[in-house]
């Protein structure tokens, strides 16, 4: 028989979280900082509008970008809180998570050959899709003197004549990295001076802790070049809802929308419908949570220096990432052994890329009363591995 | 900070001092001055416990009443409230808009002390007009908690 699988496909890595995932699964008492998705339960009322509208027997599927009603409160959120304008008819779209808006967003730019390039640390699956894609991925390894921060040089050294896409992934998934207006500003003239595109994941954007999000759709000269992405996930704690959406020129969309339109028909139409009254209503549950992510962030910042562990404080998403350098350990030796002997999942920075070889993603999509617990394990293991150095 | 500060507080009255200026990002003693501050202010008011007293073997009946009353010349409500307010029985006296003036909250021991407090203490009341008891069968909710559920994580333990 012959092989019955695809060499590009079998050519891509599985994700490395996925190991720990099975090792913690099988421990019962296990306690986890692992998580990528909000602690708080969907707030009631977008939870209820969804199952009204159920009720109501919305069951059917609205049209490929989505419900014409959620466009529009779409694309006067953006308005409202980034100052960005988007024709909700033309240039915005409704995606089965921001996942699907970063798949299709590429498979709709690139040709084969296109360079993309995507700093790392940063989400598990922008090099896959690129590599779905037919781009050749090109990595830029970020620093953690430059608090994770993509700069203008780090840019302009990765860019080659087959360069096409750039992908921003800020506010940061694992380094908690946000990029501000200034740095925005500074690899936006690299683009525009190179002619790149540039893929934005903002699904963090409502999670920041220093002023708010800047978009680089907002810098002059970056909108026509920009596919902004965003969703309901992290911003309402919708991650099961499956919603998230796209926003860019015509051109792009209307490209999008064919991949999607053939791939996935729409979006959930029941999380539409919540995602309306999320949009509308949701503003006071965002602040709130905003503010309890914010105290246990500074919580987690002050218990590492106390521990000792150097890290950069963080201003975006809801993640810590710590060096464990001093120990002589590889991040997943670091992370295995804690599981084993403190009983606490954390995730390698290994996951998210090579050069996260050294740090941990530490969520804090916890509470209080929970983090303290787990960070009580790590100040013991820490204090262990130091006495054996010792 | 001020608004914050009540805000966890309001939740959290036991949290240590050193605790909440980590986590407001704060200096220790400027929270503890600005606690003193605000409790001096009448602002906080004072630091409960939330007791779901169901769960005890300590028998508790509470009941609503409400209370329609005639208002005097020149004190509106205010003197009714405080005569019914000093009962230590009564935990809470609200003036309300609407089709009666005044919200009772009583806790007794015993249906009949409720009763007895009626009947005796607040039905003679000069200006009270009318009274109507509702006694309470199950608390689902208090203060913003939910007595009846606890917490569980369902998530998955790892996740990108």
């Amino acid at each position: 028989m012959r092989n019955p699988l695809s060499d590009r496909i079998v050519g891509i890595k599985p994700s490395g979280i996925r190991k720990f995932f099975d090792i913690v699964s099988e421990m019962k008492d296990a306690i986890s900082l692992g998580v990528g998705e909000p602690d708080f339960d969907t707030p009631w009322h977008i939870r209820d509008e969804g199952i009204y509208s159920l009720e109501k027997g919305r069951t059917f599927y609205t049209s490929n970008a989505g419900l014409k009603e959620l466009k529009i409160e779409i694309s006067h959120y953006l308005e409202r809180r980034f100052h960005l304008s988007y024709d909700y008819d033309k240039e915005v779209m409704v995606t089965v998570g921001g996942s699907e808006a970063i798949d299709i967003a590429l498979r709709a730019m690139i040709n084969p050959g296109d360079e993309v390039i995507i700093p790392q640390p940063s989400y598990v699956s922008y090099e896959p899709c690129a590599i779905l894609a037919n781009a050749v991925p090109v990595i830029i390894d970020l620093k953690a003197e430059n608090e994770f921060r993509l700069t203008a040089q780090e840019l302009e050294d990765a860019i080659t004549d087959k360069t096409k896409i750039v992908v921003l992934p800020f506010p940061n998934n694992p380094t908690g990295a946000i990029m501000e207006q200034k740095d925005l500003e500074a690899v936006a003239e690299v683009i525009i001076r190179h002619d790149l595109f540039v893929i934005s994941d903002e699904i963090y954007a409502e999670l920041t802790y220093k002023g708010r999000h800047v978009s680089i759709a907002e810098i002059p000269g970056m909108w026509e070049r920009t596919v902004l992405i965003n969703g309901f996930s992290k911003t309402y704690a919708m991650t099961g809802w499956r919603l998230g959406y796209a926003c860019a020129p015509a051109a792009i969309i209307a490209q999008m929308l064919k991949i999607h339109q053939f791939a996935i028909m729409c979006a959930p139409t029941t999380s539409q419908y919540a995602a309306v009254e999320a949009l509308k209503n949701g503003n006071g549950d965002v602040a709130m949570m905003r503010e309890q992510y914010n105290q246990r962030r500074r919580y987690l910042v002050n218990a590492f220096r106390e521990m000792g562990l150097p890290c950069f404080e963080p201003y975006g998403a809801f993640y810590i990432f710590p060096c464990i350098k001093e120990f002589g350990m590889t991040s997943d030796e670091f992370a295995t052994r804690f599981l084993e002997e403190e009983k606490v999942a954390v995730v390698p920075g290994t996951a998210f890329g090579d050069c996260g070889e050294g740090f941990l993603r530490i969520s804090y999509a916890y509470s209080l009363e929970n983090l303290k617990i787990a960070i009580g394990r790590l100040a013991d293991f820490v204090e262990k591995l130091r006495a054996e150095k010792r | 900070m001020r608004e914050e500060l009540l805000r966890v507080i309001e939740k959290n009255s036991r949290i240590d001092l050193k605790e909440l200026a980590v986590i407001l990002g704060v200096e220790e003693i400027d929270v503890v001055n600005e606690m003193a501050a605000m409790e001096s202010e009448g602002i906080i008011c004072g630091y409960h416990t939330l007791i779901d007293w169901e769960k005890t073997s300590i028998e508790k009946v509470s009941a609503l009443i409400e209370v329609r009353v005639t208002p005097q010349r020149g004190q509106g409500f205010d003197n009714i409230a405080e005569r019914i307010y000093k009962y230590p029985e009564v935990h809470a006296v609200y003036l309300i808009s609407g089709g009666y003036d005044l919200l009772i909250a009583l806790e007794g021991k015993s249906l009949k002390e409720v009763s007895y407090f009626v009947s005796d203490k607040l039905a003679p009341l000069d200006s009270v007009l009318s009274t109507a008891t509702h006694f309470i069968l199950k608390k689902y909710k208090d203060h913003g908690t939910i007595l009846a559920r606890k917490y569980e994580d369902n998530r998955e333990k790892v996740s990108p």
